[in-house]
């Protein structure tokens, strides 16, 4: 029965509007304020589609599935509202996979729906049926296979709430084909009720004033903030708590942005490749405030010697986080907001920290970022400091994974959160260009910039087709080596130089051709004092503009913590001036 | 060393798939899993005995409680508790022997449940050192299968494992 029958038919009868699951579906998302999907559609989703084309929802035409994830989770994580993904049923719900684990990795909120045999059908190894709930399992906050057409709604009021609150994550709904076209009243669900989730845990007030005297009585204090400073929104808290103590930041990967890297107590990044002042913040403070952070091997090194003279607070909204990999010597359960107001209430005095300071001040001046332009060989550095000062750090950046994400974490200093968007935990080559689709569809008005890799860029640069089929102004600035580099750095330090497999410069393709193949502009870019000129250009262009670098094919990403070294003990850097006792405990 | 989880979950299908897969995942190991209706029928209780130290216990405990049907967990190791394991043993049995084995259920006050020609099958519930020994008593009779149903506990007095407790 086609839509405008059914209608016309239920008007006679006076019952109460009866819509199909499929419609409902979109009615819900409709109430959840969802304004753009990403997705591709198939057989299974038939129905969802069929709905979907009488909606005012955008729906963007991604050109694989992954790219729909990765859209939807970048999407999430500019705008700080729930992406929503769609693709049908078997390998178009499998090709979602790594979309949704790198979301759940770096826990943003998106809803995926996927299309799913019939019920009749199911576990008969039917054609395009694949366990998605099944497979999903260990990657989803939470999983619904929905098996009755009057559950729909309510199951989709529970998603958006399972995916936004609490700690967030990816939500997937899996739809029988036949559910979406059964008949059912669609009544706009009320209060969620799921007994075993609680999203906001009591605040433990002794603990929050045990941090702020600890906070009082520290010599040496530093922070450390995470995505989970973004996800909360804690930004101005955290800022609040800077100007209050005067305590430097250190951020991972993920918490850049949550405070404006070009401050005098800003950081940059800790870790594997992390600045050393950073890193030697972390080795000599007394006290480490982890806001939102999950101690990532990355960040940490070697567990053993991290912050070897620090008491460890660990504020974060996920109980499981504390203690996880690093024991806390103070946790606060709660959402990084709530909990920063109530340690800025409980604080009373602030420490001393003028000599803390100045140490740090000493050590950025002692031990910088640092890489040599040289004359001709164009260096990936030298294009992502350029790219910075030409935006003033107000671009909103996605990057691909590898060396040109570290690169871009090193050089490209982030004003303002929700304004970098890496995939952290997963690492995911490839996330670049999808990723710069939804943050550029969810902030239309910004200026976005993909910094790509060769290899990454390779594994999703069918959205190119995206990007000119929506007319997406996102300027991808490539950086080619010819190389996977970082696996080529790591051979190259850690495996006698011996190149395995990591040689791209063979095959291709032009890049500057690929781009106009789709109607993107796109220029080569190979001299130090092209880099700027090409830049302005591409940043001037009404549209999409690929710039390709041609950077020094065997650079490294300096200063490196060998894996499972100490944070102190870093190669490329100068040299370690001391070394630290173990962690005690 | 060994804790007894008493986990309150939603009565739904896949919750076994996810509380499994979240064991295994994550490297911990389950010594024995029961699980059945309680008196709500919305909800299914498992007693899961686990091996670990505190801070493996303390990581599997918070992350069961993560999980969306997962509505309560408990540990009782240190609570006083009821625990009691049912197993079924066929072993072999002569005529001739059948009055010793006899003596043996007897002891251990179980049950014989079915008598074939040379077999028998005894039923026996207890802890788990009372289910062991009966086990020992009549290995030398030779046992031919054993099915056993994992630890279900239960806490003693007027408390209830789900009365809420302190989550720091």
């Amino acid at each position: 029965m086609t839509l405008a029958t059914r209608s016309i038919s239920l008007a006679k009868e006076e019952a109460p509007a009866l819509l199909s699951g499929a419609e409902i579906v979109i009615k819900a998302l409709e109430y959840e304020g969802v304004d753009t999907v990403f997705g591709y559609p198939g057989g299974a989703v038939l129905p969802l589609y069929d709905a979907l084309y009488f909606s005012s929802i955008r729906h963007i035409l991604v050109r694989h599935e992954q790219g729909a994830a990765h859209a939807a989770d970048a999407y999430a994580r500019a705008t700080g509202r729930v992406g929503v993904c769609f693709a049908t049923s078997g390998p178009g719900a499998t090709n979602l996979v790594t979309g949704l684990a790198n979301a759940y990795m770096d826990s943003i909120p998106v809803v995926a729906f996927t299309g799913q045999v019939p019920l009749d059908l199911l576990g008969r190894d039917s054609f395009q049926e694949a366990d998605i709930t099944g497979i999903t399992l260990p990657i989803t906050k939470h999983n619904f296979l929905v098996k009755r057409v009057e559950e729909l709604a309510s199951v989709i009021r529970k998603a958006f709430y399972l995916a936004r609150t609490g700690r967030p994550g990816p939500v997937l709904i899996d739809l029988p084909k036949d559910l979406t076209l059964r008949l059912a009243e669609f009544k706009p669900p009320q209060e969620v009720s799921i007994p075993g989730y609680r999203a906001e845990p009591r605040l433990d007030t002794s603990a929050v004033a045990a941090a702020a005297e600890a906070v009082a009585r520290a010599k040496r204090p530093l922070i450390f903030a995470g995505g989970g400073v973004i996800a909360a929104d804690a930004a101005p808290e955290l800022m609040a708590l800077v100007e209050r103590t005067g305590m430097p930041v250190v951020t991972s990967l993920m918490g850049k942005g949550a405070f404006p890297e070009d401050h005098p107590l800003a950081l940059g990044m800790l870790g594997m490749h992390g600045t050393t002042y950073a890193n030697f913040a972390v080795s000599h403070c007394d006290l480490l405030l982890g806001l939102g952070v999950r101690f990532d091997d990355r960040a940490t090194g070697n567990i053993e010697t991290f912050a070897p003279h620090a008491k460890i607070i660990h504020i974060d909204i996920d109980p499981a986080e504390i203690g996880k990999n690093v024991p806390a010597d103070i946790g606060v359960v709660g959402n990084v907001k709530m909990v920063l107001r109530a340690l800025l209430e409980a604080l009373g005095e602030t420490p001393d920290v003028h000599a803390w300071q100045n140490q740090v001040a000493q050590w950025r001046r002692l031990y910088p970022l640092t890489y040599d332009q040289g004359k001709e060989e164009l260096k990936p550095q030298f294009v992502v400091r350029q790219v910075y000062e030409l935006t003033r750090g107000e671009a909103i950046i996605t990057t691909d994974v590898g060396q040109n994400q570290m690169w871009a974490a090193q050089y490209y200093l982030c004003r303002r959160p929700r304004s970098f968007i890496s995939s952290g935990g997963l690492g995911t080559m490839g996330f670049g260009l999808p990723a710069a689709v939804g943050a550029q569809v969810g902030r239309p008005g910004e200026t976005v910039i993909d910094i790509a890799g060769d290899g990454s860029l390779q594994m999703t640069v069918q959205e190119l087709a995206t990007v000119a089929q929506y007319q997406l102004p996102i300027k991808i600035c490539l950086l080619n080596n010819g190389y996977l580099g970082m696996v080529r750095q790591w051979q190259e330090l850690f495996h006698g130089e011996r190149y395995s497999q990591v040689d791209l410069s063979q095959g291709g393709p032009d890049f500057v051709k690929l781009a106009r193949a789709y109607g993107i502009g796109a220029r080569r870019v190979t001299r130090p004092q092209e880099v700027k000129p090409a830049l302005e250009e591409a940043l001037a262009a009404p549209g999409a503009y690929l710039l390709e670098f041609a950077v020094s094919r065997k650079e490294n990403v300096f200063p490196m913590v060998p894996p499972g070294g100490s944070l102190d003990q870093m190669l490329g850097g100068k040299k370690p001036h001391e070394t630290h006792p173990k962690r005690s405990g | 060393m060994k804790h007894t989880l008493s986990v309150l979950v939603e009565n739904q299908p896949g919750v076994l798939a996810r509380i499994a897969g979240l064991f295994s995942r994550r490297g911990y190991n389950i010594d024995s899993l029961a699980v059945g209706r309680t008196e709500n029928p919305a909800f299914a209780r498992m007693t899961i005995v686990v091996d670990g130290d505190d801070r493996v216990i303390e990581q599997v405990s918070k992350q069961l409680h993560k999980l969306v049907d997962v509505i309560h967990v408990r540990d009782i190791t240190n609570e006083p508790f009821v625990d009691r394991e049912l197993i079924l043993i066929k072993v072999n049995a002569e005529p001739a022997q059948r009055g010793e084995i006899m003596q043996i259920v007897d002891i251990f006050r179980a049950h014989i449940v079915d008598i074939g020609r040379n077999s028998l099958i005894i039923e026996c519930t207890g802890d788990e050192g009372k289910i062991n020994a009966i086990q020992d008593s009549l290995e030398p009779f030779g046992i031919r299968e054993v099915v056993r149903t994992g630890r279900i506990a239960m806490m003693r007095g007027v408390r209830d494992i789900d009365e809420e407790e302190d989550h720091a």
